[in-house]
């Protein structure tokens, strides 16, 4: 029971920084249609900035986290001008096709800057965990748990809430009538995307510290975004919280009672049940599936 | 001219061993030649169903999985084990075709992408069968025996060639004759437009999860001829770089043309391999994903399919 109340703490903390990943992935897949498999690049970036920052400016931990988000935002921003502007009405698998490129031209760069060899982040968190009755658990997860939190209210109040936000919606259901309307169609699809590679490097910054950063920590991390938003629907942004939480306690729990070797196939199992058996995702109402 | 170019492609390649005397240029052509049946058979799919499987590396890996198994295991002779190496995959790519061939576009891509990850996560973890990480050394050589004539053993490298050569013919002329037949016209209509093929009479998902059965079929048989060379398999055969680089040949070289993902194949086993020299692997997978987004962006119908316009047009 104490075993069971642990790994479900675990997983719901470590699902969170997953709802992040899929609310990210789910802002660009699910509005822009596109098929984003460098989000688990910018996810890389956002691990790898925190560490230069801390480790090789000394920056504070706290000021380092925002730093790591700004840098994946702007790096998305450019990517966006670059590669997506310029192949905006091309077919949906030559741009799929380009951030299968970009993902492994990324990934390489990552690895002839930094190196092989899996760099940990320093934080200034006490590594003793605190006891809560049958539970236990560091204070590094908690902070994650609650930034995490934080940045997906605030990215939901943006969209929902704010004239952006709407101009966001608006272009996405209807590109023409937005522009009619004074909506700046083309910085709209920059903005959306940067926010979606914030996101993506914001979840990076804070599991860096807790895991390793390494160049091929993206792989997995694109493959939980997209399981992620598979679970939730696609472009569902509380259908993406709400998934992370669900991939994050089945992976704690597959780890724990079926075999730690196969705890990364539990986003690939989600992938392939959920697209068979009910694509529309778990939490929506409405069947659509392209 | 067509013929005469044929001909000359052809005995230039039957005649390498003769004149590659360098093991190392000769194992390069080799790979090479893996290389383009793997290629072949990602187009089959990606070329003329115009569905991406990323997880292509999964039916390599099977393949090679298969005989390494059947020949180390159970001491069963090479030739068993490369119908092997192509039979089990087809049959898995018939299964997953069934089930993931309900989906179109990124759906089936993810789909590919999970299986292959899973099966790579099985092979690391499933010790008692496939070793785990340590993988199966001892991949026999593959021995040709005729009644009357003494054991022809294709251990040296001008040998395999041949081997190797005979596969890459074999699938381009099974590719061939598949598209030129009712199948083939089913295919590519289903590719240009679904609806109206299924409007027509056209089962699109009979045709589709055929191709991906030949499709997956071919790819471990390049995963068998691997195994046999390399004579070595581990769980290194599903690492996602194989994947990646069968994307790159067909692409780069001209998806849905029979003669584009053998010459991007050629191009990109010798060309990374002329600048080894020059620069490291990770230069290279970089230097693959620059040039998959520039490829895209300035010649987006691939080498081949390019260069026989600009002939045309002159």
């Amino acid at each position: 029971m104490e075993q069971l109340l642990q790994h479900l703490l675990n997983g719901l903390l470590l699902g969170a920084t997953y709802s992040l990943l899929g609310v990210g992935l789910t802002l660009v897949f699910g509005l822009m249609n596109v098929v984003n498999f460098a989000h688990g690049e910018f996810y890389t970036l956002g691990a790898y900035a925190v560490f230069a920052a801390l480790v090789g400016a000394s920056i504070d931990f706290f000021v380092a986290i925002p730093l790591a988000v700004m840098v994946g935002a702007a790096a998305g921003a450019i990517c966006e001008r670059c590669l997506l502007r310029p192949l905006r009405g091309a077919s949906i698998d030559t741009i799929m096709l380009v951030m299968i490129g970009l993902w492994i031209a990324m990934q390489n760069a990552e690895l002839l800057g930094w190196g092989g060899v899996a760099k940990s982040v320093p934080t200034p968190f006490p590594s003793r965990p605190v006891v809560f009755g049958p539970v236990s658990v560091s204070l590094l997860r908690i902070f994650v748990f609650l930034v995490s939190a934080a940045l997906i209210l605030g990215a939901h109040l943006l969209l929902a809430r704010t004239k952006l936000g709407r101009a966001m919606r608006a272009t996405f259901q209807d590109r023409e009538t937005a522009a009619l309307m004074g909506v700046q169609v083309e910085r709209i699809h920059t903005v959306t995307f940067a926010l979606g590679a914030g996101l993506a490097a914001a979840a990076g910054a804070l599991l860096g510290p807790v895991f390793l950063v390494y160049p091929s920590m993206g792989d997995l991390a694109s493959l939980k975004a997209f399981s992620v938003v598979i679970l939730g629907g696609l472009g569902n942004f509380v259908g993406a919280a709400l998934g992370g939480l669900v991939l994050g306690v089945a992976e704690e729990l597959g780890a724990g009672y079926v075999s730690s070797g196969y705890r990364d196939a539990v986003g690939f199992i989600i992938i392939v049940a959920v697209l068979l058996l009910r694509p529309s995702g778990l939490f929506a109402r409405a069947e659509r599936v392209g | 001219m067509k013929r005469l170019a044929v001909v000359v492609v052809l005995a230039v390649a039957a005649s390498a061993p003769a004149w590659v005397w360098n093991p190392y240029h000769l194992h390069t052509l080799i790979m090479a030649g893996i290389f383009a049946v793997l290629a072949l058979s990602l187009n089959l799919l990606l070329g003329y169903t115009g569905q991406l499987s990323l997880g292509h590396a999964a039916f390599f890996g099977i393949g090679a999985y298969a005989t390494a198994l059947l020949t180390v295991k159970l001491e069963w002779s090479p030739w068993i084990g490369l119908g092997a190496a192509t039979l089990v995959p087809a049959v898995t790519g018939w299964v997953i075709g069934r089930l993931a061939l309900k989906l179109r576009g990124a759906y089936f891509v993810l789909l590919t992408i999970s299986f292959a990850g899973v099966i790579s996560l099985v092979s690391v973890n499933w010790m008692d069968l496939t070793n785990g990480p340590l993988g199966l050394p001892g991949v026999p050589p593959v021995e040709i025996a005729l009644p009357g004539l003494p054991r022809l053993s294709l251990r040296t490298k001008s040998a395999y060639y041949y081997l190797v050569f005979a596969a890459v013919v074999g699938c381009y002329l099974v590719c061939l004759a598949l598209i030129r037949s009712r199948v083939g016209r089913a295919l590519i209509a289903l590719r240009e437009n679904e609806a109206l093929a299924e409007s027509v009479g056209i089962d699109g998902t009979h045709y589709l999860v055929l191709a991906a059965m030949m499709s997956a079929g071919m790819a471990g048989l390049g995963g068998g001829l691997y195994a046999h060379y390399t004579r070595f398999v581990s769980p290194e055969v599903f690492l996602f770089s194989y994947t990646v680089t069968m994307v790159i040949m067909v692409v780069a070289g001209g998806k849905g043309t029979l003669a584009g993902p053998v010459v991007g194949a050629v191009i990109f086993t010798v060309l990374p391999e002329a600048l080894r020299a020059l620069t490291s692997w990770q230069w290279q997978m970089l230097l693959y994903g620059i040039l998959l987004i520039v490829v895209l962006f300035f010649m987006p119908k691939g080498i081949v399919p390019t260069l026989l316009e600009g002939r045309r047009r002159a």
